[in-house]
């Protein structure tokens, strides 16, 4: 059962990537991502890691494609304007591409077979972050402070 | 007797599954999961039907006339008049609309409403699907919501259709953050976030009387009631229903939405507005537990829908009674109220643990939600007086 979810899964959010970045229209594209995020999560429920895909639900769905989409709404559109093919994007794109698969295919992990591991629960990754990592949690947590007043003051009105 | 009246719905659901024995486990998961999902869809539609007709009885009571009353005994059948009607109505495109995105709004929204529901309690061992993380999830689905909405204002091409969605979006996105925060205290008290051990821990009494939900403590009665407007807001009820806003902007992202598909929209909304007070009462009415030890004997998911019940009659009663907030008087009051307000609850739910979760405990953690309260409110008082209304139009 869990192959056929796998093969669906991974059809499913292929297509959306490809159509993601072929649509014509920019709002379709950015709405296709968003389909692509709900795919990832989806694979990460199948692998059991409940959380982690939670929080890509909860912050590429919920936030960021909402940043996406009023990106594209507050920016003038230029539909129609034919640029040509962009050929240092897909020079990029193939350089990544070729760099994960030779990563993935020199990795020894994916010679051995993956241990049995008990499922992650919520909680034990709450201990971990409070003890072992509240450090980096903290900096990143007064990042983002840091970030939000500052956008604050960004958009903040000048008195007289 | 009363324990198999209680779970009489899960003995059903096993005695057809039973008869799947022998059948692969795949299928058994399959059929128990399409299970799960039609009782929901039936429960909540038909509460949703009731519900739009019983609105607008309270609602026609508070406003002193009749309201529906010529379908059936007491006009109970309207909800049915209304469902064939909407079904028969034409359903009108605009031209220039993105057609795609203006038919998948819809459904999108639908979804994310119906997918809430799947996580809470609705008795014992009667919670649809039980995931580790409840509470994010539904969180995480819900904000979901804010997507359907701009996607069903930009589909449309319309200049209300995309004000109602920029307003729609500006206000969910301020209020998810003290929704989601006074939920918080809840979960560091239990030490989980599933909604079954947030329910078991709301077990017993203080006293043998008072029942232990969260609602009794008092960071958890302040949380309830910041939880509780939050919801209104998620869900555009009245005092917040800006971005419908009838008067100004006709009906916000669902203007160019008619027939069928603006009836999901307001099923969409019912059906949040459903899971909200259904989280609320997880969450701090003790779930399915019974008000007293007599009153036991009435099984678990009356309790809960009676709960749920009384939760969406306040919702009507608020919409019968307040009027409509301005945009700037909500975000005022999200950004420099309710945010603080929920930031002290968690720090009045720590206080109360650390006091040790008794009398004292509520005693220290009152004081500090009463210092808090009084100082947001001598602070945030602007001391500004009504003066007399000045036309300027008419000179």
């Amino acid at each position: 059962m869990n192959s056929a979810a796998l093969i669906i899964i991974a059809v499913f959010t292929l297509a959306a990537a490809l159509a993601a970045a072929t649509l014509r229209k920019l709002m379709h594209a950015a709405l296709s991502l968003v389909v692509v995020f709900v795919g990832i999560a989806a694979l990460f429920f199948l692998l059991g890691a409940e959380f982690v895909g939670l929080a890509l639900v909860f912050i590429y769905v919920g936030a960021v494609a909402v940043l996406v989409v009023f990106t594209i709404l507050l920016t003038p559109r230029d539909v129609g304007k034919d640029r040509g093919f962009n050929w240092g994007g897909a020079i990029v794109a193939v350089a990544v591409f070729g760099g994960l698969t030779w990563s993935i295919l020199n990795t020894q992990s994916l010679a051995v077979v993956a241990p049995h591991m008990p499922a992650l629960t919520v909680k034990q990754i709450g201990k971990t972050l409070m003890t072992i990592y509240v450090w980096p949690l903290q900096c990143v947590g007064l990042l983002l402070t840091a970030a939000l007043i500052g956008a604050l003051i960004l958009v903040m009105e000048e008195k007289r | 007797m009363s324990n198999s009246i209680d779970q009489v719905f899960v003995h059903a659901k096993q005695w057809l599954l039973s008869s799947l024995t022998g059948s692969p486990g795949w299928v058994v998961q399959v059929a128990s999961i399409l299970i799960n999902i039609f009782m929901l869809l039936a429960v909540f539609l038909t509460l949703f039907a009731l519900i739009s007709v019983l609105e607008r009885k309270i609602l026609a009571r508070m406003q002193n006339r009749y309201g529906p009353n010529r379908v059936g005994p007491f006009g109970l059948f309207q909800p049915i008049a209304d469902g064939i009607k909407m079904l028969i109505k034409e359903d009108i495109v605009p031209a220039r609309a993105d057609k795609i995105v203006h038919f998948l709004a819809p459904v999108h929204i639908a979804a994310v409403a119906i997918l809430t529901l799947g996580v809470i309690p609705y008795g014992r061992n009667m919670t649809p699907f039980t995931i580790d993380g409840g509470i994010l999830f539904f969180f995480a689905v819900g904000s979901a919501t804010e997507l359907a909405v701009f996607m069903a204002g930009w589909g449309s091409n319309n200049k209300f259709s995309m004000l109602g969605a920029m307003r729609a979006i500006a206000q969910m996105f301020s209020y998810e953050l003290p929704l989601i925060i006074t939920a918080l205290p809840v979960v560091m008290v239990v030490g989980s976030l599933t909604p079954d051990r947030i329910v078991a821990a709301q077990a017993g009494y203080t006293f043998d009387l008072v029942p232990r939900w969260f609602v009794f403590t008092p960071w958890g009665a302040a949380a309830f009631v910041l939880f509780f407007v939050s919801g209104l807001v998620e869900s555009n009820r009245t005092p917040f229903d800006v971005p419908e806003g009838e008067s100004e902007i006709v009906a916000g992202h669902m203007t160019e939405y008619s027939g069928f598909k603006y009836a999901t929209f307001f099923m969409a909304e019912y059906i949040g507005m459903f899971a909200v007070s259904g989280l609320a009462t997880t969450l701090f009415l003790g779930g399915w537990h019974a008000p007293a030890r007599i009153l036991e004997i009435i099984p678990s998911y009356v309790w809960f829908f009676v709960k749920l019940g009384s939760l969406l009659f306040v919702y009507i009663w608020v919409r019968g009674t307040l009027p409509r907030t301005r945009i700037d008087q909500m975000m005022n009051f999200a950004w420099k109220f309710m945010l603080p307000m929920a930031f002290t609850c968690v720090i009045a739910a720590a206080v109360w643990h650390y006091a040790g979760r008794g009398l004292r405990g509520w005693l220290w953690s009152f004081l500090v939600i009463a210092i808090v309260y009084t100082a947001l409110s001598t602070l945030l008082d602007t001391r500004r007086k009504f003066a007399p209304r000045v036309y300027r139009f008419a000179e």
